[in-house]
């Protein structure tokens, strides 16, 4: 059980890819990782949960947390790439409301 | 006879028997041996020097280059006795850590005890089980004086000691809520303030909070962004969702809940769960949504607690006895 994270920044936006499991062994460095980054003036952050083979619940507070932080300093989040269970994760906790997630790919799927 | 003092001299029979005949059995002693001496604390460094010496005394004439090697084993495994010792003590550290937090999870389970009610034509039964010490899980019965039983079930994001830490101000948070705003709707709004106020702002809770009215067999409930639980319709024999939508505790303090209502028929069921349920992992994939409910299908027959226990023991049992989640179920059945 191990994660990738690679971070890219070009052109103000910074690009995030996972790859691996989120769970609560890994949370704790995607977290380090994320929240610097998080923490400044108006981020524009994608994060890609394509190859995210599992998420629990830790991985959503993670993303809750960094949400929060981005959304006070006036930036963004958006979460691409995140399979059907995962969807479905974000649907139950009511976050799928509020947070940007797979917009990019509505047309292309449906 | 202590260990140390008897060593010298097992030691020198193990080693003189192996000497002369290379036994697969002497090699087991041996091994024993070696357990015994870790038992007993005996470092690396030590059994080394009782192995040249006890060579000295069987070969007196043993050349010098092989007395000296010793010496330089010695050396060498010092740094391998420092890293034992170190070991040593880092073991009895976490032994005591291991019983302060078996105390704090006796204090926890103390603080959040609740009494299943029981109430004239309902059978109702709970488990509520942690994946590691603490439990990150929360369920909470209360009976009021207007005929309902209120029933909570939570879920902390995140596991362990903080999420059970947390939990424990959420149920005295709810506590000190007046008893007049028990609607689902009003508690979860005023518990959503608590926690967006009080916690720590990456922790966040899900919570199903449900109120049976038992004189008009009616249940309201509203969600905070929990799992969703299942109703039985003992007419039709089928289970459906029971959807309730809303935002999870702790992220917007102005979130509205939404409440919705249903007449429980008798030979109705309400089953109420914790992602720990439906996020049970086994070689094969995830438990799914199907094989639950045939689980709860095969022990229809039996009471509530007897359901809920059963229903631990398989999934338990399919996942290999290791959870990944703490685990909540809780059953309501009207009586027929």
């Amino acid at each position: 059980m191990n994660i990738k994270i690679e971070v890219m920044e070009h052109d103000n936006l910074l690009e995030v890819k996972l790859a691996g499991e989120i769970d609560a062994y890994t949370a704790p460095k995607l977290r380090e990782t994320l929240f610097p980054l998080s923490e400044q003036e108006q981020v524009n952050m994608v994060v890609d949960l394509t190859d995210v083979g599992y998420m629990d619940s830790t991985g959503l507070g993670v993303f809750v947390g960094v949400f929060k932080s981005i959304r006070s300093k006036d930036g963004e989040l958006k979460l691409i790439g995140l399979s059907k269970r995962l969807i479905r994760l974000f649907e139950i906790t009511g976050l799928a409301e509020i947070m940007d997630i797979n917009s990019q790919n509505e047309g292309e799927e449906e | 006879m202590p260990f140390r003092e008897v060593m010298e001299a097992k030691y020198r029979d193990i080693l003189t028997k192996y000497i002369k005949e290379q036994s697969e059995s002497t090699l087991y002693i041996g091994q024993k041996f070696s357990r015994k001496s870790i038992e007993n604390q005996v470092t690396p460094e030590e059994i080394i020097s009782l192995h040249k010496m006890i060579l000295q005394e069987i070969y007196p004439d043993m050349p010098e280059y092989v007395v000296h090697s010793f010496d330089i084993l010695l050396e060498i495994m010092l740094g391998y006795g420092f890293a034992y010792r170190e070991h040593q003590s880092l073991r009895n550290q976490q032994k005591e850590l291991r019983s302060e937090i078996e105390i704090a999870a006796n204090v926890q389970q103390t603080l959040l005890e609740t009494k299943i009610p029981s109430v004239e034509g309902l059978d109702i039964g709970a488990i509520s089980v942690p994946a590691r010490l603490m439990n990150g899980d929360y369920y909470n019965f209360v009976e009021d004086e207007n005929d309902c039983i209120s029933i909570a079930i939570a879920d902390v994001i995140g596991k362990g000691i903080p999420a059970a830490l947390c939990m424990s101000m959420i149920k005295y948070a709810m506590d000190s809520i007046p008893a007049n705003r028990n609607e689902p709707s009003m508690l979860l709004e005023n518990l959503n303030r608590v926690v967006e106020q009080n916690v720590d702002p990456s922790m966040f809770i899900t919570m199903f909070y449900g109120m049976y009215d038992y004189a008009r067999h009616v249940f309201s409930y509203a969600s905070a962004g929990h799992e969703p639980g299942f109703y039985y319709d003992g007419k039709k024999r089928e289970f459906s969702e029971i959807y309730a939508k809303g935002l999870m505790l702790g992220i917007d303090k102005k979130t509205k809940y939404r409440q919705y209502e249903k007449n429980i028929h008798p030979g109705d069921m309400i089953i109420l769960l914790s992602d720990g349920v439906t996020e049970c992992r086994t070689d094969e994939g995830f438990v799914e949504k199907e094989t639950l409910l045939n689980y709860i299908r095969k022990y229809i027959h039996c009471s509530a607690q007897e359901i809920v226990n059963n229903i631990f023991k398989d999934l338990e049992k399919l996942q290999d006895f290791q959870l990944r989640d703490d685990f909540t179920l809780i059953i309501i059945k009207r009586r027929v």
